[in-house]
């Protein structure tokens, strides 16, 4: 369980609070307006943006102060999700070995995680070379051998036409059912909640509600959340 | 870490600046005539880049013809051109016996003279006119193409068309531009040296040189540091705020489309400027191969020997340079703010000749300065190249902290493997460039050696300058080539190998 223990978080002119638990396995869609602070709230998540109060635990222990590549949780951003640089391989084997000193036994694993999004015959070509799906599924294999108890998701398909998104999630879906992972989604579409979604954090005014049952809000949303959805 | 070593540097001179004043030396009227040389050609050197650098920009911006790309990268090369290059390659052309005093004297003209005042100020507007142009050039390649557009809907007067569009980009640009070629003129050595001299033309540096050379007067010589390092370090530290950043990077060739200037005389007038100013850029360069060329085979062992002490000392200001300017780089990149990049500035107030002498000073009880020759000719030069590398690599490394930062930190990628992984693979093209410059100014440098040097050690550049001192020209001519080729060689081959790997 992640226990989110009365956050506050001030920036400048933005504050926003969080008090919640989110179970593993479970899948979460983060939804809300623009600049309702989605994204703050995951980048407070992975230690990204500093807490003003409160204090995050992860199964009973302690995480608050905790680097980002120390935390239980493992994140996909807007974009830049993959070295250019650096090979397939390389970017994949970062999620084992950040110092890249890698093992046969590693390699085996990157190797079986590449072929189970589909990338085997791309493995030593450069992020450039490669389709925007294919780069999402390169760091999708990062994520799968990083197997985190926790993916956060920030909009990292934004980019992506529809079938292809509605791929990319079918298949982020598949992997964290196989590990057993939490899903934390940011999204701004409706029908991304309704496709994957558990549960719907709905954050606006100033605060990130507590997690509420995804179909039964969608179907019969409070006037804020109403009022955002149109 | 690699800042604290830099201010270590200077702060080395410094003291050893400081244990030679004597209460009892005072500034006397050759000195002060040296302060108001130096501000006075410094002032004229920049105001004639910047006002020349107008027009050639202008014509630039506005043109498309064969070679303008060519033209456009040539006006960075006297960034990395040897002064002592430089120099003989005016003096080719503007000299007592060059090009054009011939065609003047043919014509029954009086003949001109370049040394003095006016040729220490031709020799700054040849390096920095080029700088000027390029610094303008790229803020006319900032004004948007749909003000273009406008003032062709407009119909706009060339006259109104100035006053509209250019003249505020001009009035925004230029005191920057200025005040930069300003401070770069006041700490210039090797110029005054070759073209300056005798009570009427000399600069400060000059002045440290001649009291340390001729009269072995190391108070004096200390005491003109100290002056030396108020008067550039006081520009510098004024002038901060207003120094435009050099870009090195491309785009500058890419022309805009516009479709003002169509008229005769317009086209005609670019054209004439655009003639004028690759010539005055493009003949000494020329002279110096032509010359050159001829000098090569009557080459003495001696210059072959300082040959390969250049290439040692740029070696070194290289190494000194990665192991500065990158952690440097590093550690500037990853403040929110650049106010440490005033420490890089420091570098450039701090005139070579000051730290020379500080650290000759330093040395000479402890043992021969002369056996220390090349690494503190590196050294010091590895320093003077550090404001210049650090503007090329903080803007790059801020980017890929930017981008690249947060992957890195989720990942865990930290420490050594950060900079193994990500960074540099990131820097390799600008690492490369410059290392690039640092190599081509260092093995270029006439400077800090003059002071530490003795009969058996010497870099090419103080051998060039001996052999025309000796009135070899032949054999000058033919070092400045060889210099000519190993500076832009270093340049060309640390490039390549940083794009290389970037590549690969």
């Amino acid at each position: 369980m992640l226990r989110l223990d009365q956050l506050k978080i001030r920036l400048e002119d933005f504050q926003m609070t969080a008090d919640m638990s989110l179970q593993k396995g479970r899948k979460y869609a983060v939804i809300g307006p623009s600049g309702a602070g989605k994204s703050t709230l995951l980048g407070a998540l992975c230690g990204f943006v500093p807490l003003t109060s409160g204090r995050l635990f992860w199964q009973d222990q302690e995480i608050t102060d905790h680097q980002p590549g120390g935390r239980p949780m493992t994140m996909l951003f807007q974009d830049n999700n993959l070295f250019p640089h650096l090979s397939v391989l390389q970017n994949v084997g970062l999620g084992i070995r950040p110092d890249l000193r890698l093992t046969d036994e590693d390699r085996t694993r990157i190797s079986k995680a590449l072929a189970r999004v589909g990338l085997s015959d791309q493995t030593n070509k450069k992020p450039g070379t490669l389709s925007g799906g294919q780069q999402s599924r390169a760091a999708l294999a990062r994520v799968l051998v990083q197997a985190r108890p926790w993916v956060l998701l920030d909009e990292p398909f934004a980019a992506l036409g529809p079938a292809l998104r509605n791929e990319m999630l079918d298949l982020m879906q598949d992997l964290v059912a196989e590990t057993g992972a939490g899903l934390v989604m940011v999204t701004h579409a409706p029908e991304d909640v309704r496709r994957i979604a558990d549960q719907v954090i709905f954050v606006g005014s100033g605060k990130a509600e507590a997690p509420q049952p995804a179909r039964e809000l969608m179907d019969n949303p409070p006037p804020e959340l109403q009022q955002y959805l149109g | 870490m690699a800042a604290i070593l830099v201010v270590a540097v200077v702060l080395a001179a410094g003291v050893g600046i400081a244990s030679r004043i004597e209460t009892a030396l005072s500034f006397g009227t050759g000195d002060w005539a040296a302060v108001r040389f130096t501000v006075w050609q410094s002032f004229l050197s920049s105001m004639f880049s910047v006002v020349l650098a107008i027009p050639v920009a202008r014509a630039l911006a506005r043109r498309q013809f064969f070679g303008r790309g060519l033209l456009v990268t040539l006006l960075g090369a006297p960034f990395i051109l040897p002064v002592i290059v430089a120099v003989l390659g005016l003096l080719s052309v503007f000299g007592r016996n060059g090009w054009l005093n011939i065609v003047l004297a043919s014509a029954g003209l009086p003949t001109l003279s370049i040394y003095g005042l006016q040729g220490v100020v031709l020799a700054h507007v040849f390096f920095n006119l080029p700088l000027a142009t390029r610094l303008l050039l790229q803020g006319w390649q900032t004004i948007p193409a749909e003000r273009f557009r406008l003032a062709a809907q407009l119909h706009l007067t060339p006259w109104a068309f100035f006053r509209v569009i250019e003249w505020p980009l001009i009035r925004q640009i230029l005191p920057g531009v200025a005040a930069l070629i300003f401070v770069i003129c006041l700490t210039s050595f090797a110029v005054a040296l070759t073209l300056g001299g005798g009570p009427k033309a000399t600069t400060l540096e000059l002045a440290i040189y001649q009291a340390f050379r001729f009269d072995f007067d190391l108070g004096r010589a200390a005491l003109l540091s100290l002056a030396q390092l108020a008067l550039a370090g006081g520009a510098a530290l004024v002038a901060l705020g207003v120094i435009p950043t050099i870009s090195v990077g491309g785009g500058l060739d890419r022309p805009q489309q516009r479709w003002d200037g169509v008229s005769r005389v317009q086209r005609r007038s670019d054209m004439v400027v655009i003639t004028i100013a690759s010539g005055f850029l493009l003949l000494p360069l020329f002279a110096i191969v032509l010359r050159g060329l001829i000098g090569i085979p009557q080459l003495p062992q001696t210059v072959w020997t300082a040959a390969g002490a250049s290439l040692c000392v740029a070696g070194m200001s290289i190494l000194v340079l990665g192991f500065l300017a990158v952690p440097m780089a590093g550690w500037i990149a990853s403040k929110p703010t650049g106010s440490v990049e005033a420490i890089g500035l420091l570098g450039l107030s701090a005139s070579p000749l000051m730290i020379g002498t500080g650290w000759f000073i330093l040395i000479n009880p402890v043992m021969n300065p002369a056996s220390l020759a090349l690494p503190v000719t590196a050294l010091v030069n590895a320093l003077m190249a550090l404001p210049f590398c650090l503007r090329i690599l903080v803007p790059r490394l801020r980017d890929t902290l930017r981008d690249y930062g947060r992957l890195s930190a989720t990942l865990g990628v930290q420490g050594w493997p950060l900079w193994r992984w990500v960074i540099l693979p990131r820097l390799a093209p600008q690492i490369g460039f410059a290392a690039g410059l640092t190599g081509a100014l260092s093995a270029g440098d006439l400077g800090v050696i003059t002071l530490f040097a003795d009969a058996d050690r010497a870099t090419l550049p103080l051998q060039m300058y001996r052999l025309m001192g000796a009135y070899r020209m032949e054999a000058a001519a033919g070092a400045a080539l060889l210099l000519l080729i190993m500076a832009l060689g270093i340049f060309w081959v640390c490039d390549w190998i940083g794009r290389r790997y970037a590549a690969s």
